[in-house]
C-alpha cells in the first residue's frame, strides 16, 4: 500500500472538523466535572460516546485515504 | 505495510481460508475454553475468576436497565456478546509476536512473509458482518416485541410530515449499518498501521506508548459498538405509548 498526495490531502481536510469537534467535547466535559468533581463517572462514558460518533467521521475520510 | 485485503492461506473444500479467519477461530476457542473454566466453577460465594467477571457484567447490566427499562433482559445478550467477541477480537492483534508466525511466499518475485494470524476486525468483510447483524437484529427484535403492526407503523403513516420523516428514519438505517462497521474497521485498521509503520523504524523502545493507545482503543471501540446496538435496540422497540410525544 502506497501513500499518494490525494490520499494526504483528503486525511488533511477530512480531519479538520472532527479534531475541533473531539476537543470541543472534552472542554465541555472538563468544565462539568470542574464544577462538580463527584460527577466525574458519570459524565466519563457520556463523553466517550460523543468522541466516538466524532470521531468516526474523520474514519470515512481516512478510509477513502487509503483507497484513493 | 499491511493491505487492505486479509492475505489468503489456503482453501479448505472450495471456501478460501484467510488469516483473519484463522485468528477468528482461534479467538472463539479462547472464549469457549474461558466459558468451560468459568460454568464449572460457578458457585453463590463468588471466588477466582467469577468476582473478577461479575462486577464488570452488574454495571453493564445497570447501564442497560437505565436506558432500555423493562426490555433489559432481551438487549443484555447482545450487548455483552458484541462486547466480549469484539474486545477479545481487538486485543488478540496487540498480543506480542502474533504476526511473526507465518509462511513464506513468492509475490511479484518478492519472498515475504505472510503471517498466520491478523486481528479479525481489521478485515472489512468482519466488521461489515458485524453491523448487518447489529442492524438485522435489532429489527427482528422489534417486531417479536412491538408486533408487526408496531414495527411499520414506525416508518409508514398516513400524516405525510410522519412519513417523510419514517422513510428517512429506513435510510438511516442503512446508514447505520456503514458506520457501525467502518468506525470498528477504521479505528483497529489504521492502528495496525501505524504499530507497523513504527516497529519498522524503532524496535525497541518507541512502539510502546502505542502498544498501549491501542489497547485502549479496543477497549474503547468494542464498548461504542455494544452500546450503539443497545441504544438502538432500546430506541427502535419502544412501544408508541411510552416516552413523550413528539
Amino acid at each position: 500500500m502506497e501513500f499518494t498526495l490525494t490520499g494526504g490531502a483528503i486525511i488533511a481536510f477530512g480531519g479538520i472538523f472532527p479534531a475541533l469537534a473531539i476537543g470541543v467535547i472534552g472542554f465541555k466535559a472538563m468544565e462539568a466535572i470542574g464544577r462538580n468533581p463527584e460527577a466525574a463517572t458519570k459524565i466519563l462514558p457520556p463523553m466517550l460516546l460523543g468522541m466516538a460518533f466524532a470521531e468516526a467521521i474523520a474514519i470515512y475520510a481516512l478510509i477513502l485515504a487509503f483507497i484513493g | 505495510m499491511a493491505s487492505l485485503q486479509p492475505e489468503l492461506i489456503t482453501e479448505v473444500a472450495g471456501f478460501p481460508v484467510t488469516n483473519t479467519v484463522i485468528a477468528t477461530v482461534a479467538v472463539d476457542a479462547i472464549l469457549l475454553f474461558l466459558l468451560y473454566i468459568i460454568a464449572k466453577r460457578i458457585s453463590v460465594r463468588p471466588s477466582g475468576i467469577q468476582s473478577f467477571i461479575e462486577p464488570g457484567l452488574t454495571y453493564f447490566y445497570g447501564l442497560t436497565e437505565q436506558i432500555a427499562g423493562s426490555r433489559a433482559a432481551k438487549i443484555f445478550p447482545w450487548f455483552a456478546t458484541f462486547f466480549i467477541v469484539i474486545f477479545v477480537t481487538n486485543l488478540f492483534g496487540l498480543l506480542p509476536g502474533i504476526t511473526a508466525v507465518g509462511i513464506f511466499e513468492e509475490h511479484h518475485g518478492e519472498h515475504t512473509l505472510v503471517p498466520l494470524f491478523r486481528a479479525a476486525t481489521t478485515d472489512f468483510n468482519m466488521t461489515l458482518a458485524l453491523g448487518t447483524v447489529s442492524v438485522f437484529a435489532t429489527h427482528f427484535l422489534t417486531i417479536t416485541t412491538v408486533g408487526l403492526v408496531g414495527y411499520l407503523q414506525k416508518f409508514l403513516s398516513l400524516n405525510p410530515v410522519s412519513l417523510f420523516i419514517g422513510l428517512l428514519e429506513f435510510v438511516l438505517e442503512f446508514v447505520k449499518i456503514i458506520s457501525l462497521s467502518f468506525r470498528l474497521f477504521g479505528n483497529i485498521f489504521a492502528g495496525e498501521v501505524v504499530l507497523v509503520t513504527i516497529s519498522g523504524i524503532f524496535a525497541f523502545l518507541a512502539p510502546l506508548p502505542f502498544i498501549m493507545l491501542e489497547t485502549i482503543i479496543a477497549l474503547v471501540q468494542a464498548l461504542v459498538f455494544a452500546m450503539l446496538t443497545m441504544v438502538f435496540m432500546a430506541v427502535l422497540s419502544t412501544p408508541h405509548s411510552e416516552g413523550g410525544g413528539h
